[in-house]
C-alpha cells in the first residue's frame, strides 16, 4: 500500500514539474531560448499568493487569478525588456547568460522584498482528503487537485495549440519563423503570447507546490525550475505531451528513489536518469529528428 | 505607374554588401523572371521586398505605397504572396493545416473556402492528401504545397523563389505550367529561377543580376536570344 501512496505523490509532485516543464519546452518551442529565469517566476507566484491572502486577506481563488495575472505580466515584461533584443544576437549564449542574470535578479528581489525567513504557505486547497482501501491509503486533497490541474492544462493547452487560429501560429513559428511571417504572423506577439501562457502556469505551479510543501523562500523556485528544465529535456525539449511525460516520470522516479533508496541522492538519481536518457536518446523521449531538407 | 517599383536598393549581410543598388519595376499582370548564378543577389532581393531583410539604401513602392520599411508579417496583408526558396512548408502540420496558414490574416470564412476550392481544384493532388503531414510529401508535392499556401491569401502580386529548384523535369514542366495558369488568372508574377531557358520561355520580361547588380534587361524572347546570356546562363 506504501508503495502505492509513493507513486500517487510522485504523480503529484511530477504533475508540478510538468507544468513548470510546459513553459520552458513551449518557450524554447517557440523562441528557441532557454528561459532558466521561469523557475523563480514560480516563486514569484507563490510569494504574489502569500501576500495577497496573509497580508492583504483575500480568498484563496482571487489570490490564485492575481497572481496569475502578476506571474503573465511579468513573463511578457522579462521577454520584452531582457530577452526581445537579444533576439538576433550572433551568439544565443548571450540570452541563455541573460537569462540567468534575470533568475538572481528576481530571488534577491524577493530576498530584499520578502527577506530570507523561510514563509509558512497557507495550503490554499481546501479539498478534502480521500481514505482508501478501508483507512490504508489516504491521499490528500492537494495531491488530487495537482493531478486534475495537469491534466486540465494538458488538455486545454493541446486543444489551444492544435485547433485554435493563434496555436497553429504558435506551430507555424515553432517551425520557420521565416516562412510564419511570410503568412502574416507576428512572431514577437506569439513570442509575448506564449510567455504569457507559460508565465501563468508558473503561477498556478508555484501555489500548488507551495500547498503541498508549504515552505517559501526566494529559491524555492530553483531547484523545481531546474527539475522541470530536466523533465523537459527528459520528454523531448519542444514537445508539450513530451513535457507532460518527462515531468511525472521525473516526480515518480524522485519520489521512489526518496522512499526506497535514499532521499538524500534521490536529486542525483533524477540527474543521472537524465543523462542515461541522453546517451540512449539525444533527442529525448518525444524528440524529433530533425532532418535538414535541403 | 508600375504595380511594383524597386529603386537603388541595396542590401548588407554584415559587412558584404548584397545588393548594390538595383532597380526594376514589375506591372500589373506581368510575369516577371529575375535569372542570375548562385550567389547574385536574387533571393536577397525577394527577402527585402518581402521585409525579411532590411535594406539600408533604396525604396520599394507597391501599389504607390512605400513598403520598404514594412514588417514581413504586414506584408502578406497588402496583396504580396511569397513562394520562398526550398518551400518551406511547415512539415509537422498537415497539407490542410498548411494552406489555412496561408489564409491566416484573411477573415471571411466564405471567401476562405471559396479559395481553397479553387487551390484544390488546381492542385487536386493537395486535395488527395489534405490530412496527410506536409513533411510526408514529394518533393513536387512540397512545391505545390507552397505555393497553394501563397495563393490562399488571395495575392495581387505572388513572388516566387526558385520554385523548379531540385524536382524532376516532370514536375519542372508542371510548375511552370502552373505559373503560367497563376498569370493568367490575373495574378502578376516576380518568378527567381536558376533554370533561365524555363523561366525565360514564360516570362514577358526579365532582369539579369549579377553579384548584386542588374546588369542586364529587356523582353524575355530578346533576353532569350542574347549571346550573352545563352553563353552564360542558357548552355548553349
Amino acid at each position: 500500500m506504501s508503495f502505492i501512496s509513493h507513486l500517487i505523490n510522485g504523480i503529484s509532485l511530477g504533475s508540478v514539474y510538468a507544468i513548470i516543464a510546459l513553459g520552458y519546452t513551449m518557450v524554447y518551442g517557440i523562441a528557441k531560448m532557454l528561459n532558466f529565469a521561469h523557475g523563480d517566476v514560480i516563486m514569484i507566484g507563490a510569494y504574489v499568493v502569500f501576500t495577497s491572502m496573509t497580508g492583504m486577506g483575500l480568498n484563496p481563488i482571487l489570490s490564485i487569478l492575481l497572481s496569475m495575472v502578476v506571474c503573465t505580466v511579468l513573463g511578457v515584461v522579462i521577454e520584452r525588456i531582457a530577452y526581445k533584443p537579444l533576439r538576433n544576437a550572433a551568439s544565443p549564449l548571450a540570452v541563455l547568460i541573460t537569462a540567468i542574470g534575470i533568475s538572481y535578479l528576481l530571488q534577491n528581489v524577493a530576498l530584499l522584498l520578502f527577506g530570507a525567513g523561510a514563509k509558512t504557505f497557507t495550503n490554499v486547497v481546501t479539498f478534502p482528503s480521500i481514505s482508501l482501501a478501508g483507512g490504508k491509503l489516504t491521499i490528500t486533497g492537494v495531491t488530487i487537485v495537482t493531478i486534475l490541474a495537469c491534466i486540465v492544462i494538458m488538455v486545454g493547452l493541446s486543444l489551444f495549440v492544435g485547433k485554435t487560429k493563434p496555436g497553429r501560429a504558435m506551430q507555424a513559428v515553432s517551425e520557420d519563423r521565416g516562412a510564419a511571417q511570410l503568412m502574416g504572423v507576428n512572431v514577437n506577439g506569439t513570442i509575448a503570447l506564449t510567455f504569457a501562457i507559460g508565465s501563468a502556469l508558473a503561477a498556478i505551479a508555484g501555489v500548488l507546490l507551495c500547498s503541498a510543501y508549504p515552505s517559501l523562500t526566494p529559491y524555492t523556485g530553483a531547484m523545481p525550475g531546474i527539475k522541470a528544465f530536466v523533465a523537459a529535456v527528459f520528454g523531448g525539449i519542444g514537445s508539450i505531451p513530451g513535457a507532460m511525460i518527462g515531468g511525472i516520470l521525473l516526480g515518480i522516479i524522485e519520489l521512489l528513489s526518496k522512499a526506497y533508496i535514499s532521499s538524500q541522492v534521490a536529486d542525483a538519481i533524477v540527474f543521472a536518469v537524465l543523462i542515461v536518457v541522453l546517451l540512449i536518446k539525444p533527442t529525448g523521449l518525444f524528440g524529433k529528428n530533425i532532418q535538414e531538407k535541403v | 505607374m508600375a504595380m511594383l517599383t524597386v529603386k537603388d536598393l541595396e542590401v548588407y549581410y554584415g559587412v558584404i554588401q548584397a545588393l548594390k543598388g538595383i532597380s526594376f519595376e514589375v506591372n500589373q499582370g506581368e510575369v516577371i523572371a529575375l535569372i542570375g548564378a548562385n550567389g547574385a543577389g536574387k533571393t536577397t532581393t525577394l527577402h527585402t521586398l518581402t521585409g525579411l531583410l532590411s535594406s539600408t539604401k533604396g525604396s520599394i513602392i507597391f501599389e504607390d505605397r512605400d513598403i520598404t520599411k514594412v514588417p514581413a508579417h504586414k506584408i502578406v496583408e497588402m496583396g504580396i504572396a511569397h513562394v520562398p526558396e526550398g518551400r518551406r512548408i511547415f512539415a509537422e502540420l498537415s497539407v490542410y493545416e498548411n494552406l489555412m496558414m496561408g489564409a491566416y490574416t484573411r477573415k471571411d470564412k466564405a471567401e476562405i473556402a471559396g479559395t481553397l476550392e479553387n487551390v484544390y481544384k488546381r492542385f487536386p493532388r493537395l486535395e488527395e492528401r489534405k490530412g496527410q503531414r506536409a513533411g510526408t510529401l514529394s518533393g513536387g508535392e512540397q512545391q505545390m504545397l507552397a505555393m497553394g499556401r501563397a495563393l490562399m491569401s488571395h495575392p495581387k502580386l505572388i513572388v516566387m523563389d526558385e520554385p523548379s529548384m531540385g524536382l524532376s523535369p516532370i514536375f519542372v514542366n508542371e510548375i511552370f505550367n502552373i505559373i503560367e495558369e497563376v498569370s493568367a488568372g490575373g495574378t502578376t508574377v516576380l518568378l527567381v529561377e536558376q533554370n533561365a531557358k524555363k523561366a525565360l520561355s514564360i516570362a514577358d520580361r526579365a532582369y539579369v543580376l549579377e553579384t548584386g547588380k542588374i546588369v542586364l534587361e529587356g523582353k524575355a524572347d530578346t533576353l532569350m536570344h542574347d549571346d550573352a546570356i545563352k553563353k552564360a546562363y542558357l548552355g548553349e
